[in-house]
């Protein structure tokens, strides 16, 4: 019988079962971060074993409040930093390399297909799009991550999701993430891995892959998995050049985890997007999910480009495609974060950052930041944000705040026009 | 360290209550679990619920509905019910990583059908709030007590996610096997 990509990956990273349905997997990689970490460094050194499982497979960064806001968030950012100064975990990424997460770690060539991944941050479901199997934990996998590492799962099921038609000019892979959420609801993929196929997600770059997994956790997916391709490989090439003859060659090896064609699937969902159009959040939670065209009008306060889900190149051309030659509305505050100083650099270099600066907006540093009301960008009670990040929650941004999810292009012509708007018609 | 479990209920009748809603993230600077008390639950806007109520202190169980505590990874959920004693959470449903690090902790995260969440809801009404659940791991049973009626319900715990809690927690379990 054929396997999924999680089914392969598992079965070639089992350390032990202790209980029928219970796989304890060997880890390639834990990632870690300054809010999620110290409390488990702090419980290590509690009990005695402030130790590491294997320094080299351990990356840190410091993202979601970085450079320091206050006192507290100082000790967060040194507790991280000695611990990993003191264990030589040499992939440390401290004020001025840092950049948030799931972009700075994919960007440096952590993630290779068919590794195991765990770190205490449910976007962490973002690395399946190099046909990994990642997952968001706690603070206590985490830590016995970093101790043992190992992390324990329930064997999830997977859903094959097929992704198919032709995607329309300014329709991109948030718009397609959130129909798919919207169809799937906010528990549609619990305890589940969702493998993405089909024609839509091969033309996908890599950063679009990566919005597209972002999202799976919003439909309590365990991770989102693409197919590794020679898309995946010539990303990856300046980093695996030495293991491999040629890209063919590391083509052949990667396609080992690809799902076999009598992979069996909890449920397979096709989905012909060739007539989707943009779309938007509306209220609470991200599978209250509408075109963009019936919130038209909207008005909104604020409008914030970047994070884990949209704050990687491809996303900062697209919403300079809207801006540029255009200015912001008065109503309307523009934020933008570029997700990595690389990601910053190049948009500089590109004359996307000008682009943004002349329209009105104001340009931060890599950060998690506004994402979830921690800094630069906080929303006042009673405020809207359009947001290309990922979660909409009540209070998400700041308590009594309000934020529509949409695609970077989305987010730039609300900011453009005051109120929501289809960049299409501008 | 092992945990007691049952006591008064409180009573939660959403679905998707979420992470952020349990601890917003203006809090996760803080790094002991004990600065977390006086914030538990504190942006869930829910009709006749107060964060800061009499109702939440007493509590030693919450029940609630479907997908509890989707959202964000953060632990910073469970020990905010740990360090009020909250040491039981019944739901028809949980998020993965939520469930996860309730055990990983050795706390429970019991699920019962939603028809069975209704009986408990029924219970509750008919005891204007005044409800017991008594836990016996060993049986896998809970027993509410409320206005002299007593209601049992058998609940299903995987063997690793009791081993998990008899351990004491995840660390524990896996400092042992490791």
């Amino acid at each position: 019988m054929g396997q999924t990509t999680a089914e392969k990956i598992f079965a070639a990273h089992l350390r032990d079962e202790p209980f029928p349905g219970t796989k304890v997997l060997n880890l390639d990689r834990v990632f870690c971060h300054e809010i999620t970490t110290p409390v488990a460094i702090a419980d290590l050194e509690w009990r005695g074993k402030d130790r590491v499982f294997d320094a080299g497979k351990i990356k840190a960064v410091i993202d979601h409040v970085t450079p320091s806001k206050d006192s507290k968030t100082a000790l967060q950012a040194k507790m991280l930093r000695d611990w990993a100064h003191r264990h030589q975990i040499k992939d440390f990424f401290d004020v001025g390399r840092n950049g948030v997460c799931h972009a700075i770690f994919p960007e440096k060539g952590y993630v290779r297909p068919g590794f195991t991944v765990i770190m205490g941050d449910s976007h962490t479901c973002t690395h399946g799009a190099f046909g990994a199997f990642a997952a968001g934990v706690g603070t206590t996998d985490l830590e016995v991550g970093i101790l043992k590492g190992v992390c324990a799962f329930r064997e999830p099921t997977t859903i094959r999701v097929n992704l198919t038609g032709i995607l329309q000019p300014g329709v991109v892979a948030k718009d397609v993430i959130l129909f798919v959420i919207g169809q799937l609801g906010v528990n549609g993929a619990t305890d589940r891995v969702l493998e993405f196929h089909g024609p839509i997600v091969e033309a996908m770059s890599m950063d679009a892959r990566m919005t597209l997994c972002n999202m799976a956790i919003e439909a309590g997916g365990t991770c989102g998995i693409c197919q590794p391709d020679m898309t995946t490989v010539d990303y990856l090439w300046p980093f695996i050049q030495g293991e491999f003859a040629s890209r063919d060659a590391a083509l052949a090896e990667y396609r080992k985890w690809c799902a076999d064609g009598d992979a069996v699937y909890e449920k397979v969902l096709t989905f012909d997007v060739s007539a989707l159009e943009p779309q938007v959040t509306y209220g609470f939670k991200p599978d209250c999910v509408k075109p963009v065209r019936e919130m038209a009008g909207t008005k909104v306060d604020q409008v914030y480009i970047g994070t884990c889900t949209n704050g990687r190149i491809e996303d900062l051309r697209q919403a300079a495609e809207v801006l540029k030659g255009r200015t912001i509305a008065d109503s309307v505050r523009g934020i933008v974060s570029p997700a990595t100083p690389k990601i910053f650099q190049e948009a500089l270099n590109e004359g996307i950052i000008q682009i943004f600066m002349d329209a009105g907006f104001c340009v931060t540093n890599p950060t998690c930041g506004a994402c979830l009301g921690m800094s630069n960008g906080v929303l006042a009670e009673g405020e809207v944000c359009a947001s290309t990040s990922n979660r909409n929650f009540n209070g998400r941004m700041g308590k009594g705040g309000m934020v529509h999810l949409m695609s970077p292009a989305s987010a730039a012509a609300a900011a453009v026009t005051g109120v929501i708007t289809d960049a299409r018609t501008l | 360290m092992k945990k007691t479990f049952g006591g008064p209920a409180i009573f939660l009748d959403r679905a998707d209550i979420n992470t952020d809603e349990i601890i917003p993230a203006k809090y996760l600077t803080e790094v002991t679990k004990e600065a977390l008390t006086p914030y538990c639950l504190e942006d869930l806007k829910l009709e006749g619920f107060d964060p800061k109520g009499e109702e939440l202190k007493r509590a030693r169980v919450v029940v609630s509905r479907a997908n509890f505590g989707c959202g964000s990874s953060r632990e910073h959920a469970p020990w905010v019910f740990e360090v009020n004693d909250i040491h039981t959470i019944i739901a028809e449903s949980y998020a993965r990583i939520f469930r996860q690090n309730m055990f990983n902790c050795g706390m429970l995260a019991i699920e019962l059908p939603a028809a069975e969440i209704q009986r408990l809801f029924d219970l509750e009404e008919a005891a204007a709030g005044r409800i017991e659940i008594e836990v016996h791991l060993d049986r896998q049973e809970l027993v509410a007590q409320a206005a002299g009626r007593s209601e049992s319900f058998r609940f299903e715990i995987s063997p690793f996610d009791k081993a998990l809690v008899q351990a004491g927690g995840w660390v524990e379990y896996a400092d042992a096997r490791y």
